[in-house]
């Protein structure tokens, strides 16, 4: 897999083309339900080998969207393609095969009832790859790359830690050796000793195994620290998608700055900034004219409220907004 | 002027294994108009530590202090009674989680005037302007519609939002905070840190802020206490504790985390192997000794190692000498 990142030509992971997810949120059961659009138009390319950082508030779709990646949800409209392939063609199998998911509360997502090895070897087992002795073998091989103890094989969760749960979880969604993993804010249920073990072992099994991430967090510390480029996501879109240390520099969008200045690094005496942002996150259901980020942006223009700006490149970021027209 | 002074706070719990120690031999005090944050990692007894402030614990538990004195009155000998008229009042609380700490079959309006309606003299209609107020100066928009809602109608964050309303209705002396932003966007937690300072400007209360985030406590905290398996091992002020971190679990801390603009990006971070000890049964020695990389002898002693004092108002519990440890940190990073 190394070889082929060392080509020239960057093969693409994932890609998705204007994906777009609308709910129906019923009123009672006689009237249609208004639409409510979770994911309107995300088109992303994410190269093999790279980690993709998408940051956003809570209800900005960043969830729906990783579900559509995971095959979990399927796009209104839109296409999905995993190395080239579009996913419609897939069956469930075979993406959960290509595409892995990690969750954020390693509490909840494993099942308290099965010891730590029947965990790991379920996507084996429900695939039928390998005899007794075959999955036996690569739950072993598993844990010890993500760094658990042969004993723990048959500990159940409640006997673990929170660092050494999300192991688990780690455990559980290499074992299919997926090219991607997605990857919903890995960190926020742990403490911060045990967040940095964890993002220490992605890192390195990121190289080891030249897998394809993306990373969902609120925590732009650690996507700063661990992606590669990042996307900025508002109400469904993409604002603003750039490589890290360009969008950490030079943040284009309004909503990109205001997200990064409310980042408290422990820094004492700064004291904590004010974003200016207003606290109401608009309603989604309801969402507001133009460019839906108007109503909390400090640099609105006139023809904000009326006219939905485009997708423009300015220097090495994309971004949507009517600043850069 | 303290408005809260704590003096050798412990906790037991006694458990068939043995007796647990969740919280042993605490000492703060927190000024008016002050805040004072508590860091540490989860089992670290910073939440019972508030839970015994304000005579919350789990009726299994037992707790035992020298001296517990809020607003010059001491809460050591007070009858739950008594208590129940300070807390909510005097001083309140905001939890961590809001879907658990809400009552999911009451609407907040019922809910704010709950306190109000207990501790003071005043009409339904006096305490529904009153939610309505702080509903509004919390950041909630039409804040008179929402009385009527039921918690799970509510975001998590506006939830927060109506715990930390809550914790104001009576305009307390001292709230204590239990992670009340850990829940939040980052956007959204900016704001409420901005939120409650100026509520506390206003009102003049102090604030006891827990949590284990490091950036909130550097930004907001006057004072910070750190916390390790039941023990406070550093304080100082916020620029003291951070800017010259003393105790080793506080440097590993402040190594864990990456910081954008100094980390390098992909770069490893620091980590604390190992993991918390037990603290169930008889304690001694460092409880950090296991997982601290310059560990010796003298951090295994019989006796638990005392507070000690580097200036009148910052301490640290650790044998070594804070001057002496840069030499040894820069050794052990040699071997």
């Amino acid at each position: 897999m190394s070889a082929v990142i060392a080509e020239k030509e960057p093969v693409t992971a994932l890609e998705t083309v204007d994906v777009r997810k609308t709910y129906h949120v019923g009123r009672g059961i006689f009237s249609g339900g208004r639409a409510l659009h979770a994911v309107n138009g995300v088109s992303l390319r994410v190269q093999e080998g790279s980690v993709l950082g998408l940051v956003g508030e809570s209800g900005c779709g960043k969830t729906t969207l990783a579900k559509m990646l995971l095959g979990l949800e399927t796009p209104t409209s839109g296409e999905i393609r995993v190395l080239g392939e579009a996913v419609g063609s897939f069956d469930r199998k075979r993406m959960a095969r290509r595409v892995q998911p990690i969750f954020q509360d390693p509490y909840s997502s494993l099942n308290p009832r099965k010891s730590i090895s029947s965990i790991i070897s379920l996507p084996l087992r429900v695939h039928g790859l390998g005899d007794r002795a075959e999955v036996a073998r690569r739950v072993a091989e598993i844990m010890e790359l993500v760094g658990l103890p042969r004993r723990m094989a048959e500990c159940y969760p409640s006997q673990l830690s929170g660092g050494q749960r999300q192991r688990v979880a780690v455990a559980r969604a290499l074992i299919m050796k997926p090219e991607v993993v997605i990857c919903d804010e890995p960190t926020s249920a742990l403490d911060v000793s045990v967040q940095a073990q964890i993002l220490n072992l992605l890192q390195d099994l990121r190289t080891e195994l030249g897998l394809t991430y993306i990373v969902i967090s609120h925590n732009l510390a650690v996507v700063e620290h661990i992606a590669t480029e990042v996307a900025v996501m508002y109400l469904g879109r993409i604002v603003e998608r750039a490589d890290t240390r360009t969008l950490f520099r030079d943040p284009k969008h309004p909503y990109t700055k205001a997200l990064l200045a409310s980042v408290l690094t422990p820094e004492p005496g700064l004291g904590v900034p004010d974003t200016r942002l207003g606290l109401a996150f608009p309603n989604p259901v309801d969402p507001p004219s133009g460019c839906t980020f108007h109503p909390r942006c400090a640099e609105v223009l006139e023809k904000c409220p009326r006219e939905a700006p485009q997708m423009r490149v300015v220097d090495r970021t994309e971004v949507e907004c009517h600043l850069y027209n | 002027m303290s408005i809260l002074t704590v003096e050798n706070l412990s906790v037991d719990i006694p458990l068939a294994g043995g007796v647990l120690h969740p919280v042993r031999d605490i000492s703060f005090s927190v000024e008016a108009g002050k805040t004072l944050a508590i860091v540490g990692e989860s089992g670290c007894g910073k939440s019972l530590t508030s839970l015994a402030i304000m005579e919350l614990l789990p009726t299994a538990a037992t707790r035992s202090a020298t001296r517990l004195d809020f607003a010059g009155q001491s809460l050591l000998s007070l009858s739950e009674r008594r208590m129940s008229d300070i807390r909510g009042d005097r001083m309140s609380m905001i939890f961590q989680d809001p879907m658990t700490s809400l009552n999911p079959a009451y609407p907040i309006g019922d809910q704010l005037e709950e306190s109000l309606l207990r501790h003071r003299k005043v009409t339904r209609r006096e305490a529904r302007d009153r939610a309505v107020y702080l509903l509004e100066k919390v950041g909630i928009t039409a804040a008179e519609s929402r009385l009527g809602q039921y918690p799970h109608q509510l975001s998590g964050g506006l939830r927060q939002r109506v715990m930390i309303a809550m914790g104001l209705m009576c305009g307390p002396e001292l709230i204590i905070a239990d992670e009340p932003t850990t829940a939040l966007d980052v956007t959204i937690q900016a704001q409420i840190l901005l939120l409650l300072a100026d509520l506390q400007k206003e009102f003049g209360m102090a604030l006891i802020l827990i949590t284990h985030d490091l950036g909130v406590v550097a930004r907001v905290a006057d004072r910070v206490a750190v916390m390790y398996a039941g023990q406070i091992v550093e304080t100082g002020t916020a620029e003291q504790v951070f800017r010259e971190p003393t105790h080793p679990y506080t440097r590993g801390l402040l190594e864990c985390i990456p910081i954008p603009g100094k980390t390098a990006p992909g770069s490893p971070l620091g980590s604390i192997p190992g993991i918390v000890p037990s603290l169930i049964g008889e304690l001694h020695g460092c409880s950090f000794r296991d997982r601290c990389e310059l560990a010796h002898e003298a951090c295994a002693v019989p006796e638990i190692i005392p507070m000690r004092e580097l200036d009148a108002r910052r301490g640290y519990r650790c044998v070594l000498d804070p001057r002496s440890m840069a030499g040894e940190i820069a050794e052990a990073g040699l071997q």
